[in-house]
């Protein structure tokens, strides 16, 4: 299993934990509902297929089985700011508006949606018809 | 991967980057104004990440991996099946994501694609890698 994919798993399976705590504590949950939900749905479900598809695609090629390591980094750490910044943020700016700026929201969707692209980019030539 | 695999996979992709973008709209609407109300995008988003991405792939995944021995029956069978699925949750998505009048239909659709889908699969459900497809 590369190291990529070790972090991807290691990192979903505390997402899913964290998420779970969040689910089992009605007070929090009150303010973190939609943090609970991309704890799990991003920070588990997504991470997890995104691990194990770098790990189990078809090869980009006999050289460079998995593509170029450059790509699928910032994935990985775009997926993973931007999630815990959400997860930080949002919640906070629920419970009192003043305590941090509304722009770290946007820069935590950006972050995200350039980890979504940058999987799709870097997973796409590695989808191949035989 | 199988043809029709491949389309399953990409067209999950694309899913995946249109959700995700959509989501960073909804998520920045949170913080600052958008000049719009992103909130009327909830459902398409929900929609294409939901099935669009994670159910797609799944299908899509599946169909490649399965056991795919052919003993007495055509597999073209079992690939109309299959095309048929990936062309209804296709469908499905876009007209469930235009919500409205149209969210009926496309649930109806991707309820279609799933009945599809298990059609394709159920026969490849079998032990020691044989099945009757």
């Amino acid at each position: 299993m590369p190291p990529l994919t070790r972090w991807y798993i290691k990192l979903a399976m505390v997402y899913l934990i964290a998420g779970l705590l969040i689910g089992a504590l009605p007070p929090v949950l009150a303010v973190a509902g939609p943090a609970y939900v991309h704890l799990l749905v991003v920070g588990w479900i997504t991470q997890m297929i995104f691990g194990v598809a770098y790990w189990m695609f078809p090869k980009y090629s006999a050289e460079v089985p998995r593509g170029g390591n450059a790509v699928a980094i910032a994935t990985l750490v775009l997926l993973n700011v931007g999630l815990v910044l959400r997860v930080v943020v949002e919640p906070l700016r629920a419970w009192r508006p003043e305590l941090l700026p509304g722009w770290l929201l946007a820069v935590a969707g950006f972050a995200q949606a350039l980890a979504g692209i940058g999987f799709a980019v870097s997973t796409w030539p590695r989808v191949k018809v035989r | 991967m199988p043809r029709v695999s491949a389309w399953f996979v990409r067209a999950s992709l694309v899913h995946l980057m249109a959700g995700f973008c959509i989501g960073a709209v909804l998520l920045a609407g949170k913080g600052i104004p958008l000049g719009f109300d992103p909130w009327s995008l909830r459902a398409v988003h929900i929609e294409m990440l939901l099935v669009g991405w994670m159910i797609q792939l799944v299908m899509g995944v599946a169909i490649w991996i399965f056991p795919r021995f052919v003993l007495h029956r055509a597999p073209q069978r079992s690939a109309v099946t299959a095309w048929l699925a990936f062309a209804l949750l296709n469908a499905g998505v876009l007209l469930a994501g235009l919500g409205g009048s149209l969210l009926a239909a496309g649930r109806a659709t991707e309820i279609g694609a799933a009945a599809s889908f298990a059609v394709h699969l159920w026969g490849r459900v079998s032990p020691a890698g044989l099945s009757d497809i």
